[in-house]
């Protein structure tokens, strides 16, 4: 069961750097333990809050991509829940939109193809088809 | 006789939706002001543009709650979502739109209520 998660987390404003890197350390070494991988972390910084949550009005938001199963994503929210400095946190699965913003990217694509080649692609087939039956007729008659 | 009745109270609806929908101040101000004289004489004075679903237009498929500038678009004041039939968001994509906005909401990206400090 392979999925792809995106977990955005909010910390405490004032937390120290070199401890949300320990934190983010803590949760890859526990998540590559029970079979899954992080796949990125990005630290998208200091963001004012859209409503004050615990009595903050800021946080630093934290994006990860984590594949894996259900039960990792469980292991790992459990684990955020209990993780003091930490005080939000969203885990949306994002391999089946993924799947299908590609599979309009590639339905796109070829539209573009068929619309590009019918220029060159139109004469190309239609002298090669023009033959066969010029070549067919002699032959059975 | 049934459908002399009934052609003008479609018509009604039609009237009325440039007033409650006043989304566009262009195309509105424009068709009371372009006449110059009373805005209604003859019932349908004003020009309504037809409304078109951004995403469809612009071909965005990808409507996520990191965007939130982007989504901020579709909320009120108060923070609520924007109902279709003031931005013209076609059904599909107002689905997804609403999705992301509850997302967002969420994460607070977006305020559930009042605007965003």
């Amino acid at each position: 069961m392979n999925r792809t998660y995106e977990l955005m987390f909010i910390v405490r404003p004032d937390m120290v750097e070199e401890d949300l890197d320990k934190l983010i350390a803590t949760l890859q070494s526990g998540v590559q333990a029970s079979g899954g991988a992080i796949k990125s972390v990005d630290k998208m910084g200091k963001r004012r809050l859209a409503y004050t949550v615990r009595k903050f009005h800021d946080g630093l938001y934290i994006l990860m991509v984590v594949e894996g199963g259900g039960a990792i994503m469980h292991e790992l929210e459990r684990r955020l829940r209990v993780t003091e400095p930490v005080i939000k946190f969203l885990t949306v699965r994002i391999d089946e939109e993924q799947k299908r913003l590609d599979k309009i990217k590639q339905l796109r694509d070829s539209r573009k193809k068929v619309s590009a080649q019918p220029a060159a692609a139109a004469p190309a087939t239609a002298p090669a088809e023009a033959p066969a039956p010029a070549a067919e007729t002699p032959a059975t008659a | 006789m049934a459908e002399e009745t009934r052609t003008p109270s479609t018509d009604r609806p039609a009237g009325d939706g440039p007033r409650s929908g006043g989304d566009r101040p262009p195309s509105r101000f424009g068709g009371r002001s372009g006449p110059g004289g009373p805005p209604r004489e003859g019932g349908r004075k004003f020009f309504r543009r037809k409304k078109v679903c951004k995403f469809c237009v612009e071909k965005i498929e990808n409507i996520n709650y990191k965007d939130y500038r982007m989504l901020g678009q579709f909320v009120a004041e108060s923070g609520k979502i924007v109902p279709r039939r003031l931005t013209g968001v076609c059904s599909p994509h107002q689905h997804r739109l609403s999705n992301a906005i509850k997302q967002a909401r969420n994460i607070a990206l977006l305020p559930f209520a009042g605007r965003a400090s």
